[in-house]
């Protein structure tokens, strides 16, 4: 799908990066953990995520994420759109919510960055 | 191809606000050396997350990159509480973050393990009460 068709699918505005939005994706990574998204997320996927400060910018910088969607509505402070100006990353926001927004997508054929996770490490309970 | 590039960057523990801008600044750095981009992207998740791991825990720390023609070096050092039990500290989803840095989206208990996952060697020393070095390679 292209950037600017997930737009209109998602009923999102564009907050950042209009200029940006004619791009092919194919992927794409849901959290609200941003070491998750170092860890799983793939060069060229969408970041679905429920933050908005402005290190979401930078780990969508970190990682080569096309963009950003914040989901539940929310709008970002002024600092993330800025950061996003500047790094040249889009930013949409739409008021569905993150299962809504992840399963509206994948339903068009986006798919995660990975399907499950590999090996068996453990995994401490807090 | 000679490359020989070596540059540091001082964190402040604490400022969470600026978690990350270090990072940004070295992927900046490093695509303007034409460094592949994967080789990018392992590095920037690396330094990422030792940021954080600063910010969060230490006083203050430094992160050095050293970049070679076979390699990136890249050395943290930072001077704070030190780590008890690195075993456990390595593992996945071990955390000793509170409330204020798991709201910010912080504190899954990745960071080191991220850390190791980029590294093609990965060696971390830590002294209670004096500080923490990890010394990461990243193999071009």
């Amino acid at each position: 799908m292209i950037l600017r068709e997930i737009v209109d699918l998602l009923d999102a505005r564009v907050l950042a990066g209009e200029e940006y939005l004619d791009v092919e994706v194919a992927t794409a990574f849901s959290a609200d953990l941003m070491s998750d998204v170092l860890a799983f997320a793939k060069p060229g996927s969408i970041m679905i995520t429920g933050l908005t400060n402005p290190q979401i910018v930078r780990i969508a910088s970190i990682v080569d994420n096309s963009a950003i969607l914040i989901v539940r509505g929310k709008t970002p402070p002024r600092e993330t759109i800025s950061l996003a100006e500047e790094l040249k990353i889009p930013v949409l926001s739409t008021k569905y919510i993150l299962f809504e927004t992840s399963g509206r997508l994948y339903a068009k054929g986006i798919v995660g960055c990975v399907e499950k996770i590999e090996g068996n490490e453990s995994v401490v309970p807090l | 191809m000679n490359q020989n590039y070596e540059f540091s960057f001082p964190v402040e523990g604490g400022n969470f606000d600026d978690a990350g801008k270090v990072s940004v600044e070295i992927k900046r750095l490093l695509k303007d050396y034409g460094i592949p981009s994967e080789i990018v992207r392992r590095t920037v998740i690396a330094t990422y997350e030792s940021e954080v791991n600063i910010i969060s825990y230490a006083h203050h720390g430094t992160i050095a990159i050293h970049v070679t023609d076979d390699s990136i070096l890249i050395n943290i050092t930072d001077s704070g509480p030190g780590i008890t039990d690195i075993e456990q500290a390595m593992e996945q989803g071990y955390s000793t973050a509170d409330d204020h840095i798991r709201e910010m989206g912080f504190g899954a208990g990745m960071g080191l393990f991220n850390i190791r996952n980029c590294s093609d060697n990965f060696e971390i020393v830590s002294t209670l009460n004096e500080g923490t070095f990890l010394k990461i390679v990243i193999n071009r």
